[in-house]
Parts: structure tokens; sequence; C-alpha cells
């Protein structure tokens, strides 16, 4: 929690990366010669690198046309492997955010109650479900799905997946809520004690409302993550997403596995950067709320909280 | 703004969005294998492997598997639309039985005894061998013992290659990759020397378009794959499934279909095999 | 119960896990500290590259990444990493790429570490002349590093778990075989219990351990 202490000060530096550092002074015309000469050699071993990879491509036959050409000219590619298997993606991945969020924050919350009984069984189940592979845990829902109840094979994968995907992703983002929570100055606690609120109040309109801003951008990369572990329900389970496609569709066109794979990452960058990006504008409007107390959780900072076995670092 | 409501939006909006793409989804014909309707038959096939059973890009499947399963489907009383298609991955395709996910599979699936104890088979309606595919140029490769020191590749959790490892070229050296694709890539580029599997499966790849004149089969016969039809431990579609079988043999459609999904690939099929006669 | 066992070698499977962690932590380590000093430092090519990258990086699945590593780098550019052995090949190709994907995640972490040293130490370093790579080795990264263990602990406990994806291109660690008992055995429930269980030995471990060293290393402020 070294970062979330005092609001502006954490804000001004998140906001760092992208102004001019204080790591180095404003360059004067011999560092400005430096920077010239590195960004010149930079670019140099750059430009070898890409040249190096098109050309070994290029002799291995692998950017010929007739391995490119179906994404552009073959609308039925799109219509028959891409698009169907890009929703099942996003439906995945949607369902498991929907229901990850609220039991995260449960987890969360139930991570700090008064009661010791209530802590220790929130962190056991936290604590379980982050320790072993989300395949692992999709496998698991498969097998119970089949064994104990009627789902319907055509859905049970994606059931699997989603379970996989919300026990996985409830439990970090249970860290995100507790972090997020923790981050808000004390005062606000005492205050609303002072003015007569129970616990279950100071929390559902004092604290949540709050932290919600300050959690966001760690709640934004676990997003990401969720919509790129959809793809492990592809290789063990015969879920039809993204990644799976590929298979049929490199048959179909004289296994052009690199193009394939290609179109299926761009595509993947594509979905993650419209997500972020939707969640960087809504992070934005909130912050300019008044509510909000400027705090910020990042995901590192929820990770330095959520050391295994650890109770919550003392704020600084 | 309050952030609570802004949450409360979000959510809401963000629900929505599931539950239209959601039901858009399950509206589209996702029918469950439902065995106490009648109209519709769910089948399991290889997506991925040209003239056995491939999806193409119309959405259509086509193969030799695909025109035996639809044969079946059709004397079971099934229309060709009344068939549900879904993928049975070789690791998968006992598990989906067991479950009762799919009525029945056929999907280049040879008859062994370990397999035998899980489910039933109905067959077998082809008599395949392990080959393998080799460069149209390389000409190192003529016994299968000249595999000895070679490059092979095979897809996970496949017993072919294993077998070639074990008993034929003990040097030999084996990539796994999760489908043969990316072994057709390392094939293309030299890496790999050869790719093993059953020949009906490698004539398929080798008569692609985008391949003709780059691989050749090496014609080793190096086992017999009797490819049988996998039913649900102790089912009644066995037999039912038998009869079709040799239906299918005397009134000439098995040879129909195997001219139209071998004859491309120049592949020297076996004649048709005897129901219940499995060639070790 | 375990009589499904024999015949597997679940010790040397999982041994391997433990190597691809050893050895894409390792390399990520050092890749992602290269990153992290490109995306603070003065040249804005460097800085564009590092954001790029780890963009990029981290909005792919990793099975992707993996995947190239074997086609692309392997098959198609020719490059086998000094060994002439599938076995070899493929577990230097997994750790390459476990290293690509994992250094994202390092260089972020350690960004946000960078962060948290005080402006007045590096002004005050600025001050008596040290220039920016000395800046960063002697006052700033000494400092991120101590305060991001914990972080880059639950990185490194991703990364063993992460590691389950290098059976896509056939090394033989705990998931291929995982993957292999379930399709012999009948025994789906209790093999996955037994590699969970697998995991859980490694992983939590891991947590606690470098939970506790990273309250003893952290900067007081």
């Amino acid at each position: 929690m070294r970062r979330t202490g005092s609001g502006r000060a954490a804000k001004r530096r998140t906001d760092r990366d992208e102004a001019p550092t204080v790591l180095y002074d404003v360059p004067g015309p011999r560092a400005r010669r430096r920077n010239l000469l590195w960004t010149l050699l930079f670019l140099a071993a750059l430009a070898a690198v890409v040249w190096w990879v098109i050309a070994g491509l290029g002799a291995k036959n692998q950017l010929e046309a007739e391995k490119w050409e179906p994404f552009l000219t073959d609308g039925r590619v799109w219509q028959t492997y891409l698009l169907p298997a890009l929703k099942n993606t996003v439906i995945a991945a949607a369902l498991a955010m929907l229901l990850a969020l609220p039991l995260g924050a449960l987890l969360g919350i139930a991570r700090l109650s008064d009661h010791r009984a209530v802590r220790a069984g929130a962190g056991t189940v936290v604590e379980f479900f982050r320790a072993i592979p989300v395949l692992i845990l999709m496998l698991f829902a498969n097998a119970a799905y089949a064994e104990f109840t009627d789902i319907s094979p055509e859905t049970r994968p994606l059931y699997a997946v989603v379970t996989g995907l919300v026990l996985y992703n409830a439990s970090v983002l249970a860290e995100v809520v507790r972090a997020g929570i923790l981050a808000l100055p004390a005062g606000q606690t005492d205050a609303a004690k002072a003015i007569g609120m129970r616990k279950g109040q100071t929390m559902a309109y004092v604290l949540l409302p709050q932290s919600v801003t300050a959690m966001l951008p760690a709640l934004i990369s676990q997003l990401v993550v969720i919509v790129k572990d959809t793809a492990l329900g592809g290789a063990m389970l015969g879920f039809a997403e993204l990644l799976a496609s590929v298979r049929p569709m490199s048959a179909n066109y004289g296994a052009n596995t690199i193009a394939c794979f290609t179109v299926v990452a761009v595509l993947f960058v594509l979905l993650n950067l419209a997500l972020t990006t939707f969640a960087a504008r809504l992070e934005r409007r909130l912050r300019r709320g008044k509510r909000s107390t400027g705090a910020v959780v990042t995901a590192e900072a929820v990770d330095d909280l959520a050391t295994p076995g650890e109770p919550p670092a003392p704020k600084p | 703004m309050n952030p609570l409501r802004t949450t409360r939006t979000l959510v809401a909006s963000a629900t929505a969005v599931v539950l239209a793409l959601g039901t858009a989804s399950f509206a589209q014909g996702a029918v469950p294998a439902d065995h106490g309707d009648d109209d519709r038959i769910t089948i399991g096939i290889k997506f991925d492997q040209p003239g056995i059973g491939l999806k193409t890009p119309d959405g259509t499947y086509t193969g030799f598997d695909v025109d035996v399963a639809t044969y079946v489907a059709k004397q079971l009383g099934h229309e060709p639309n009344e068939i549900v298609w879904k993928e049975a991955k070789s690791a998968d395709r006992e598990t989906m039985l067991q479950r009762g996910d799919v009525d029945f599979i056929a999907a280049s699936y040879s008859i062994n005894d370990e397999r035998a104890e899980k489910v039933d088979f109905a067959g077998p309606y082809l008599l395949a061998h392990q080959d393998v595919l080799i460069r149209a140029d390389d000409d190192s490769v003529k016994r299968p013992s000249d595999l000895n020191d070679k490059r092979l590749c095979s897809v996970t959790g496949s017993t072919s290659a294993q077998n070639v490892k074990d008993d034929i070229a003990p040097d030999a050296q084996l990539q796994e990759y999760g489908g043969y694709s990316e072994c057709l890539t390392g094939l293309e580029n030299g890496v790999i020397d050869a790719l093993t599997t059953d020949d009906s499966i490698l004539a398929g790849y080798a008569a692609q378009e985008e391949f003709k004149g780059k691989f050749k089969l090496g014609g080793f016969e190096l086992s017999n794959e009797n490819y049988g039809i996998g039913v649900q431990k102790g089912s009644d579609l066995k037999d039912k499934i038998n009869t079709a079988l040799e239906k299918m043999v005397d009134d000439g459609s098995w040879d129909a279909a195997v001219k139209k999904n071998f004859g491309p690939a120049n592949y020297q099929n076996e004649p048709a095999p005897k129901i219940g006669v499995i060639v070790e | 119960m375990f009589d499904f066992l024999e015949g597997y070698d679940l010790l040397g499977a999982f041994w391997v896990t433990v190597q691809l962690t050893f050895w894409s932590a390792l390399g990520s380590l050092v890749w992602g500290t290269l990153l992290a000093a490109m995306r603070v430092g003065p040249v804005p090519l460097m800085r564009g590259f590092g954001t790029a990258y780890v963009t990029v990086v981290r909005n792919i699945p990793l099975t992707v990444i993996i995947v190239f590593t074997s086609l692309g780098l392997f098959q198609t550019l020719g490059i086998s990493l000094g060994a002439d052995r599938f076995t070899t090949i493929n577990f230097r190709l997994a750790v390459l790429g476990l290293t690509a994907y994992t250094s994202a995640f390092v260089c972020e972490a350690l960004r946000s570490g960078i962060n948290t040293v005080p402006l007045g130490q590096v002004e005050a370093a600025r001050a008596i002349g040290l220039s920016f790579p000395q800046i960063l080795r002697i006052i700033v990264l000494p400092q991120a590093f101590r305060s991001v263990v914990g972080p880059l602990t639950n990185v490194l406990i991703a990364l063993t778990k992460n590691t389950t994806v290098a059976a896509a291109i056939g090394v033989a660690e705990a998931a291929l075989l995982m993957r292999e008992m379930i399709e012999n055995e009948a025994q789906l429930i209790l093999i996955s219990a037994i590699f969970a269980f697998g995991y859980i030995c490694l992983t939590l471990p891991t947590g606690l351990l470098l939970g506790r060293l990273a309250k003893k290393v952290a900067v007081k402020r």
C-alpha cells in the first residue's frame, strides 16, 4: 500500500509515464546528440530484426498470398470460423466478468470482516483458487457438470469455462476490492462512524462507492486476463472460442498456421484494446466525479497485498 | 456524478448486452443432444481432417466419415438437415460417448481393446494403415527403417508416432503439436521430415489444392487401423448401424463415398471390410 | 485407488515445470528490467518500443506466443537455440516464449515500483550530476526492486501456472502428463485433483517464503 496514501501525489505519479519523467534532466545539446545516436542505433537494430523476420518468412514461403489471401478476399472465413468464435469468446468473457465482479466483491469484503471465522473462510477460498491453474478448474467444472447436472452438452463447455474463470478471477478480484477499500483514507470510516452509521452502512454507502474508482485500473487488467483465458477452454474442453478456430481454418487453407495464428492474435489485441479503452474512458469519467478520493489501486498494488497467507500490509 | 449509479448502469447495460448475445447464440440452433427428441441426431466427427471430416468455409462438412455418418443417420431415420455435427477430438471421444454428448462418433476412430472397454464399436467401415507423409523431393525415406534418424511429427496424445518410435525407429525424434496443421508447416519448412498417422488422413492433406505435388505418402502400412463407429456401451444403436453399413456397401454408396473423398488423393484404399471382422 | 499412477513419472513432469519456471523467471527478470528502463528512459523511440511491446504482449493469449516460438522462430526462421534434439529445443523455446510474455508483467510491476521512489531522491541524484543510467542503477532500481518483491512474487506464481501452456509445443511438463493420463485413465476428477495439489505445493510455499522476504526488504517510509 505504498503508492496509495495521499491522493494527489499518487495520481500525479501514475500519470508520470508519458510526461517527461524526473529521472533525467531536460536534455541539453550533448544529451540530445546522445539520444539521437541511441535512437538511430535502436532503429537500426529494430529494422534489422524486422527485415530478418520478413526475409525468413519469405524464404519459407510463409508470406505467399495464398496463405493470407483468404482473410481478405474470402468472407466465408469470417462468417464460418472467426466471427462465431469471436462471439463465443466475448460471451464467455462477459459472463465471467459479470459473475466474478460481485462474487469477488463479496469475498473481498468478507476478508475484511470483523469475524475471524468469516475472514479465514474467505481467505482460504481465495488462496485455494488462486493457487491452481485455471485450466484444471475448468476441467473440474466440466466433469462435475457432466456428472451431476443436466446442462446440455452444447452449452456445457461454456458453463465450465465461465465457472473456471469466475472461481479464479473472483479470488483475484477479491484482493482488488480489499486493496481498494484499504486504500481509502481512514478518515472516511471514522466520519461514517461519527455520524452513527453501522458497519454495513459504512461499507455500502461510504467505502464501496469510493473504492470503485480506485479499483478500476486493477479491474481492467483483470478483465483482459479473463478475455485471454477463455482461450484455455478451446484446447481441452472443446469450447469453440477464437483460438480454437485456427484448427479447422488452417486445415482448409493449406496449413497456413502462421497466418491464422497471426490473425487470431490481432483479433485478441483489438478486442482487449477496445475493452481497455472503454474502461479507461469510464475511469476518467468516474475520477472527475467529486466523490473520488483520488486514490489509485494498480494491479501491482493489489498483488502486493495479496501475497498468500500474509495479513494486509500496514498502511504507511 | 454518482459513482454507485454509474456502476449500476454499467452493470445493467453489460447484462443486457450479454443476455442479448446469449439468447441469440442459443437460439441459433445449439440444440442439445436430447435423446427423447427423435428428429435430431448428434454425430461426432473431425473438423480438421480433409478427406475424413472437415468443416469447410461454407459451414458445411465434407469427408468420408461425414458421408458414412450421413448415410447411417438416414438409415436410422434422420434426414441430413436433422444432423447436428459436433467436433470429436481424439482425446475426447470416449468421454463424449460415455456422457451421452453425441449419439455416435465417426471420426477416424480405430477400434482397439482399450477403447472397446469403454465404448462399443459398430463396423469397421474402413481399413486404413499407419503411414508417413514426406516431402515429394525427399528420397531418403524408402523403408520404414529409414525413419530412424528422422524428425517425426504427430499430434499430442496420438499413439501412432509413439509406435514408430518404439518399434521401428528408436533413434527418431518426435515432435508433438495440438494439430496436424502445425506439423505440415514444419514439414513444408523442412524442419520436420515426416508426419505420421493413418494414411487415410495423410492422403487428404496431400490432396489439398495448396499442397499439390509437395508431399507424398511413404506407403509403408505400419499398422492396421480399423475405423469403427463408436456408440455408448450397450447401446442398441450398434446393431442398427451395422445393418446400415452393410447396406451402404451393398448398394454401392460406400464405393461412391470412397471415390468421392479419396479419389483426388489417389489413395489406394482397401476393399470394404466385413462388419465385425477386425484385421489385426 | 492410486494404482493407475504406476508407469507415470509425476515427479519428473513437475520437475520440468520447476525448471521451466526457474529459467523463465530469470529471463523475464532481466528482459523485464531492460523493458522498464526503456519505458522510463530519455530516448523516445525506446519508450515507444517498450510501451508497444507491453501493450501487444499483454493482450495476446500466452498459447499463441508459445506456438509462435515453435512455428515461427524454430520452424520458419530456423532458430534452434543451440540444441539439436526436439526435447531440448522445445524446452528452450518454451522458456523463450514464457520469458517474452512474463517480462511484460515484470516491466509493469517494476515501473510501479519506480514510481514509489520519492521524487526528492531522484532530484538529489540529478543535482549531484548522476546520469540516467547511474540514477537508475544506483538510486532507483535498488529501491524499486525492494518495494516490488510482493508483486513480483505474484508474477512468479502466475508464471508457474502458465508453464502449463508449454504443453502446446510438446514440452513434457506436468500439464502434458495430465492430458495423457486423463486420456488413458478413466479417473478425470482424481487426476485433476492430484495435479491441482501438485501446483498448490509449488505455488503456496513460493508465496509464503517470498511474502516474508517482501516484508523484510520493504523500504520503510
